[in-house]
């Protein structure tokens, strides 16, 4: 407990309202601890009005992770912040219900196990954790595969599309394994299996597929993938695994398109991962890696803790975190069920439908999601001649919507795309407004150019003289600001 | 929105939750139940079956912070559906981390000028600040190896054995070998000269623990720097020093200030710390900072671009929650160098009534030392009759968890417990603490005392009845046996891995 202090002189301050006291006249340090302490009111209001000023995370369009939960799951959150979720021994159920998610998640995805059987997963921070344990696990079993075989191993690789996420570049290069990567093409947003199933070579150690895509949500084929890479490794004998980044998709195919096969009832696919915080409908902080079952994991990367006699194994990046998501996402599981969580997911999928309908009839825009897939809606302008994706997603912040615009990656670069995420508390009001506003922006969007040439005509009209330095200065400036504006926003890294 | 169903069941609305059929049904476990249930119901569940979790404030294993002020978890509440990763969306609170980053950099002493940004970043924990600062060494030795066209296949790393296991977790998943140097017994902690004697060429640091897990004892980095220098003259190998920092970072700046450890040591290439031991902010946060942006190499760093701003990050994680980066600022602001000082101060005091009063009872040896994290591990003068693992086990039914473990190699036949002072342990605790123990200790020293004067009652009885000292022989030994077989069982499946 912290001793208060006081002898301090201004010790009246405390009687002083937070506004009413010096504390408030300071600007709050930046580089260095401060010297003494501040009266806990005044701390809270201070910092709570410095992040008045970050974006509204509801209205934040650009991010697939939940953003709203019921007020009772607040209250469980709030109740296990202080329990450190790698203190098995101390907190036995929480290390239950972790368990018990991950046995829920598997037999989700029909991972190959017996009614009472239990699952080989573990809770992540979030995909980027799971992604890079799975290919952890690839890594070490071909390793193992060809040191057997007498054969190099200083050269692993992995196949996936352009389109992934930036993880999969993160884990390239810091477990020093080569990504190749399937390009894209104009009309063609997701890995193509053919193309994919050329580039596996005896040093593969697993093909990437994704199910939801960033970019515009669609869900790759997994299922003919599987089969060209069967067909590959009955002739070549490699043995290249499958793993499905489904981290969007994998809270989503379940429900709304059971009949898909994307998952372990495939039979190359080791390991899928997914992220809590996306369709799994948990705040920030949770994700899940599940493998086939026990072999595709390697026992030599498992660490071994022992709990008053049960052996717990753990396979991890991080060792203490809280608990409250796990706990969240028992809540949403049991809470929901397997009903709830298909409404949700056909309530999304009817929302981006409104919204699309609302896009198509400005008749200015090009959809390049699909129908099937994530919830979302991906567009880009019909005529780039008078401005830009870029300068719409500008305007629409001011209305408060944050809808980000991003160029494709590789070899579809020359195309940019403005995204709208469709998540769980994105009701069809909230859509018929933005589609409002997205009217509004192109209105005031169409003036600005057309005000520069009527200027023009209306000079050479009346034969005068004109300043041309006015003109060529505002055509400057245009031109600069569009530039400005496209080099500044553009980022290839997508969330 | 869920679309509630309307069709069955809608009175279920006005039972109160124990008296409707769902506390009835045993809660899922390897299945997602088909039909959803009321939220109350869900809450009122899965509350109650948590409160079969030990209560944090009484886990006196574990370093992390349990216990913060309400006005923080308001703030905690309110940012918990922002997404940290979102730099674009969320400015302010990317720059809140810059700043904590700036503060941390500047506690340690870094070389850096007054207005300059300090290289570092905000993690999940300690370990992946370790996974980082190794990947970082890792990369710049095989640079440099690369650039002498010499082997870079078999690197190493340093280290006594009584890491933190996420250590080992490192070498094995980054495949790098970890030379380890024994403890011996009076000695925890790593010994500056037989690791200096361990480095090789292939060495990608040494690293060096400010509060040992174990012990809480802080390791001599300063002689580990300058027996380091030597080498490194003699050898040209240039081999740098990691300090892990885990707890001792927000300790011995307050109560120690005048120890060099950090920056101020040349070879000293960066520190991670964990934000939420000592930095008194709720699990989930880390934090790594390096000297200079000669120690992270550029090509780990991926580059996000923010409203023309240039935002570097090299994380392990991406989206995570927010809460505890801002828990961490407001912590900062709101103690101040000096509401650090007094709390560790406090905490070092309150260690002190606890080991007085251990010491009081005549029965431990206090392995801790005074100066380093405020901790006290202790472990029993006469283990013959029974353990300490006996003590944890009886300890627990007061509802306190202390831990016992069995020393890393190669002391591995001293077992202790271990007490950790944390903020919210006040002096009225360890009163109590002790209070039990006592209490424990006379439990077991009677049962042990019971069984010698049974022994001697029945040896006595031999000549007078035959008969009956057959049965009093054979019970006795099955309780013996019994108390044998668990004091094994107890000692076999204890770990040797410490959190």
């Amino acid at each position: 407990m912290v001793l208060s202090r006081t002898v301090h002189s201004d010790s009246n301050d405390s009687l002083h309202s937070t506004f009413a006291s010096r504390y408030v006249r300071t600007s709050l340090p930046r580089f260095k601890i401060p010297e003494e302490s501040i009266p806990k009111e005044a701390a809270y209001q201070i910092i709570n009005d410095e992040l008045m000023l970050d974006g509204n995370p509801r209205l934040n369009l650009a991010s697939f992770v939940t953003t709203w939960m019921e007020p009772e799951c607040d209250k469980l959150m709030m109740a296990a912040i202080n329990k450190n979720y790698v203190d098995m021994d101390e907190y036995p159920v929480t290390t239950e219900l972790q368990n018990r998610c991950v046995n829920m998640i598997a037999h989700l995805f029909n991972a190959p196990l017996g009614d009472t059987d239990t699952a080989v997963g573990v809770g992540t921070v979030g995909s980027s954790e799971a992604i890079m344990l799975a290919g952890l696990a690839f890594k070490r079993k071909w390793q193992n595969k060809m040191k057997a075989l007498g054969k190099p191993c200083d050269k692993p690789n992995i196949v996936t599309g352009a389109n992934v996420q930036v993880c999969w570049e993160k884990f390239a290069r810091y477990f020093e394994v080569e990504l190749k990567e399937v390009k894209l093409s104009e009309g063609y947003y997701v890995m193509d299996p053919e193309k994919a199933v050329e580039m596996v070579d005896e040093n593969t150690i697993c093909v990437a597929a994704i199910l939801g895509s960033t970019l515009n949500g669609e869900f790759e084929d997994v299922k003919r993938l599987n089969d060209l890479l069967v067909e590959k490794n009955a002739k070549t004998g490699w043995d290249t695994p499958i793993h499905v980044d489904a981290a969007s998709g994998g809270f989503i195919a379940p429900f709304i398109y059971p009949e898909l096969e994307w998952d372990f009832r495939l039979p190359l696919v080791k390991s899928i991962n997914v992220s809590g915080h996306k369709y799994g409908l948990v705040y920030a902080g949770v994700g899940w890696v599940i493998w086939r079952n026990k072999e595709d994991l390697p026992e030599e990367l498992i660490f071994h803790i022992n709990y008053l006699g049960a052996d717990q194994p753990t396979f991890t990046l991080n060792f203490s975190k809280g608990s409250n998501q796990i706990i969240a996402q028992y809540y949403q599981l049991i809470r929901l069920g397997f009903e709830g969580y298909k409404n949700i997911m056909e309530n999304c999928r009817e929302n981006a439908i409104v919204l699309k309908e609302g896009l198509e009839k400005t008749g200015r825009f090009n959809i390049i999601s699909k129908d099937d897939g994530v919830p979302l809606v991906a567009f880009s302008l019909k005529d780039h001649s008078q401005h830009n994706e870029f300068e719409i997603s500008d305007m629409l912040r001011r209305f408060g919507w944050i809808v980000p615009a991003y160029t494709m990656p590789p070899d579809a670069q020359h195309i940019t795309v403005l995204r709208v995420v469709i998540r769980e508390d994105f009701s069809r009001t909230l859509a018929e407004r933005l589609v409002v506003d997205i009217e509004k922006v192109l209105h005031e969007l169409d003036t600005l150019p057309a005000r520069v040439n009527a200027k023009i005509e209306v000079c050479e009209e009346k034969g005068l003289v004109v300043d041309e330095g006015e003109l060529d200065v505002q055509r400057k400036f245009t031109t600069a600001w569009k530039k400005f504006v496209a080099d500044k926003k553009k980022t290839n890294g997508v969330c | 929105m869920v679309i509630s169903s309307t069709t069955a069941d809608y009175d279920q609305n006005l039972h109160s939750t124990f008296a409707s059929r769902y506390v009835r049904a045993s809660l899922p476990r390897f299945k997602m139940p088909d039909q959803p249930i009321p939220k109350e119901a869900a809450y009122q569940i899965i509350n109650d079956e948590l409160m079969l979790d030990g209560n944090p404030r009484l886990n006196l294993a574990s370093f992390v912070t349990t216990w913060m002020e309400p006005e923080c978890d308001k703030l905690i509440m309110s940012s918990i559906n922002k997404n940290y990763v979102d730099m674009d969306e969320y400015p302010v609170t990317t720059e809140l981390q810059n700043r904590c980053v700036n503060m941390i950099a500047r506690l340690f002493h870094a070389p850096i000028g007054e207005g300059d940004t300090a290289v570092g970043v905000g993690t999940v924990g300690s370990s992946e600040a370790i996974m980082l600062a190794g990947l970082a060494f890792k990369r710049k030795w095989q640079e440099k190896r690369k650039s002498q066209g010499k082997t870079y296949h078999n690197p190493n790393i340093v280290t006594g054995s009584n890491v933190q296991v996420c250590w080992e977790k490192f070498a094995r998943y980054f495949e790098v070998d970890l030379k380890m140097v024994n403890l011996t017994e009076g000695c925890y902690v790593m010994d500056p000269v037989k690791a200096v004697e361990m480095v090789d060429e292939n060495t990608i640091c040494v690293a060096a623990i400010l509060g040992s897990t174990m012990t809480g004892e802080l390791e001599d980095v300063k002689l580990l720097n300058d027996l380091l220098m030597k080498k490194n003259k003699e050898t040209g190998w240039n081999t740098p020093i990691h300090v892990d920092a885990a707890s001792g970072g927000f300790v011995a700046p307050f109560l120690y200030p005048d120890l060099e450890w950090d920056f101020r040591l040349p070879l000293v290439k960066s520190i991670n710390v964990s934000g939420h031991k000592y930095g008194l902010v709720y699990a989930g946060v880390g934090w790594v900072v390096w000297r200079a942006k000669e120690d992270l190499p550029e090509e780990l760093v991926f580059h996000i671009n923010y409203l023309g701003s240039d935002q570097p990050t090299f994380t392990l994680n991406f989206s995570k929650g927010s809460s505890q980066i801002i828990a961490q600022y407001y912590q900062f602001i709101r103690l101040g160098f000096e509401g650090y000082k007094d709390i560790m101060k406090n905490c070092n005091e309150n260690a002190m009534v606890l080991k007085e009063g251990l010491e009081k009872t005549g029965r431990f040896d206090i392995i801790s030392k005074d100066i380093g994290v405020p901790l006290l591990a202790f472990s029993l003068k006469d283990s013959s009759r029974y353990t300490v693992f006996h003590i944890s086990e009886s300890l627990r039914r007061f509802g306190w968890v202390v831990p016992a473990y069995t020393m890393p190699p190669n002391v591995q036949h001293i077992s202790v417990l271990r007490v950790v002072i944390r903020e919210d342990f006040s002096h009225s605790l360890a009163d109590r603490l002790i209070a039990d123990i006592v209490r424990v200790v006379n439990e077991m020293e009677a049962a042990h005392s019971t069984d010698n004067t049974r022994h001697a009652n029945s040896t006595g009885n031999t000549r007078n009845k035959h008969d009956g000292e057959a049965s009093e022989h054979s019970k006795r030994e099955m309780h013996l046996g019994i108390s044998k077989y668990w004091r094994r069982l107890v000692h076999g499946n204890k770990t040797s891995s410490v959190c």
